[in-house]
């Protein structure tokens, strides 16, 4: 979005959501959101937000209490439900552990019925884009952590969705592989653009990777402000020390802190 | 290059030697102390029942075995089938899961002459069959039910987001991960039906059951305790074998993924 085209219509388009969960916490209120083509959007927030909630929402995991998200370039069924095209990554790997990685990255076409001829070359670049080609063969158990996540991520993306949906997808891995894996998500959206949501709660991993970052604040979860980070792409180790990363950094946190002091007992209910 | 072989073969050598040890001393205490043979009859005694007995032995074996392997399938499909309509609907598992449980908790010796005058004597090896199924089948079904229930709760998230058919759902993420509690309930299963199988021709102590329970008993009422014992070790080596042919069922269809059968290094 650095070249300033923004496009007219979003891709997903939340307005007014609200979300009571059926023990009668309010976990959204008034959620307002348009997702564009091609961005790269951060959910910033502490825990109790209702960032995972919102993103569950836009993947269909779970209905709005009040609300509509919307799909103005999507099909819509007979039945009036969009054709959302969306690829998921889960904050664990989420695999199969009964299946080999090819078998687990196919799952995909397993559920939709679709033909099994393209399915091998499909798996296979999806495990290249990801680098893990040699490793069709393996079980999840044999494979390290950050491999397990790359699995995953190469699972999300073998349908070519249009919108990839994360949920603080490295928040359990070291530093050294997130940077890693980091870098590398960043090359393969920089290449294939398609739109990221990524819900995170770390200041510096939102700067490093988005053009726009959103950040909410709890109890009821809602957005607190936005902070658009103008540094193009690609992004590498240089970006991370630079001056325009730490300015975007201290606003960002800024915000959070503003967002954190909303709700100054601060205690972390689930 | 000794100490290499050692490790590697001390498993069975260590065992088959304490054997050796063992009925060595047994032959020779029976003969010094001057125990009765009716009392405890020597190895080389037991060998010689084997000898004269054995192809009658055999024969007993074969109805035990056979009772036992198909009261155990017979436990599998049913406890399974249960255990998967169960898990469908709600209303099946309120309505009958009482009834499975006033079945397991009923000591099996207690219904045996109730299912066997109800049988008749003249179809004893159904009376038994039935009791030994009665036995076997409730880990299967107890065992399925919590492992069909047990899936990922990320995995279902995972199916429900691809629009997955409950029958995908059932196919692809229930089944697999309740295998390994199915294998667990398969392997006390196997052991149940042959101890149902053997309490049942106990129960039934008739002539027309002519399994390997019923010679120990047969044998035990004539004093033939060599014959006892004869009888007594091809059934602990049908348990053993049965044993190892659930394990490894239970290795061959986790090995490539599942804990429990996989080797760690530290």
């Amino acid at each position: 979005m650095d070249d300033g085209s923004v496009p007219a219509r979003p891709l997903v388009r939340l307005k007014g959501i609200r979300k009571v969960f059926s023990n009668g916490t309010e976990a959204i209120r008034g959620l307002d959101l348009d997702i564009m083509p091609g961005e790269f959007i951060s959910l910033l927030g502490p825990s109790g937000c209702g960032k995972s909630t919102a993103l569950r929402m836009i993947a269909g995991l779970g209905e709005a209490s009040e609300g509509e998200i919307e799909w103005p370039t999507a099909m819509y069924d007979a039945s009036g439900k969009p054709e959302r095209e969306i690829g998921f990554v889960f904050q664990e790997p989420t695999l199969m552990p009964w299946a080999t990685v090819f078998d687990n990255v196919a799952l995909p076409f397993t559920l939709k019925d679709r033909p099994k001829g393209e399915v091998p070359d499909r798996v296979a670049e999806a495990l290249k884009m990801v680098g893990l080609e040699r490793f069709a063969k393996s079980y999840p158990r044999e494979l390290s952590g950050g491999m397990k996540m790359r699995v995953s991520i190469a699972r999300a993306l073998v349908m070519r969705p249009k919108v990839l949906l994360m949920d603080e997808p490295f928040a359990a891995l070291d530093e050294i592989t997130r940077f890693k894996l980091n870098n590398d998500l960043l090359d393969l959206w920089n290449k294939q653009r398609w739109t990221v949501v990524f819900v995170t709660h770390s200041v510096y991993e939102s700067v490093y990777l988005s053009t726009r970052i959103v950040v909410m604040a709890a109890r009821p979860g809602r957005i607190v402000g936005e902070l658009g980070v103008d540094a193009g792409y690609p992004r590498g180790t240089a970006f991370r020390t630079s001056q325009p990363y730490n300015d975007a950094c201290r606003r960002v946190s800024e915000l959070l802190d503003d967002a954190m002091a909303a709700n100054p007992a601060g205690i972390d209910e689930h | 290059m000794i100490g290499a072989l050692w490790s590697k073969h001390s498993r069975w050598i260590l065992p088959v030697a304490a054997g050796i040890a063992f009925l060595t001393f047994w032959e020779w205490s029976v003969t010094a102390w001057k125990i009765p043979k009716f009392v405890l009859p020597a190895p080389s005694l037991i060998a010689m029942a084997f000898w004269s007995d054995g192809p009658s032995l055999l024969g007993s074996l074969w109805f035990t075995t056979r009772v036992t392997v198909v009261a155990f399938l017979a436990a599998v499909v049913t406890g399974m089938t249960l255990g998967v309509l169960f898990t469908l609907n709600r209303t099946i598992e309120r309505t009958l899961w009482p009834y499975a449980v006033v079945l397991q908790v009923t000591p099996v010796v207690a219904i045996a002459p109730l299912i066997i005058i109800w049988i008749g004597l003249d179809r004893l090896w159904l009376a038994l069959l039935i009791l030994a199924w009665i036995v076997a089948f409730f880990p299967i079904l107890s065992n399925t039910t919590i492992g069909l229930s047990s899936a990922d709760h990320g995995l279902k998230n995972l199916f429900d987001l691809y629009g997955a058919s409950g029958w995908k759902k059932f196919r692809y993420l229930q089944l697999p991960s309740a295998l390994p509690y199915i294998l667990g309930g398969v392997r006390v299963s196997s052991g149940l039906a042959l101890i149902g199988a053997v309490v049942a021709e106990f129960a039934a102590g008739s002539g027309s059951a002519t399994g390997l329970a019923w010679r120990i008993i047969e044998s035990g009422n004539m004093l033939n305790v060599p014959r006892m014992f004869a009888a007594l070790l091809m059934l602990s080596a049908f348990g053993i074998v049965l044993f190892y042919a659930t394990m490894w069922l239970q290795w061959a269809l986790l090995h490539r993924w599942h804990e429990s059968e996989v080797k760690r290094e530290n």
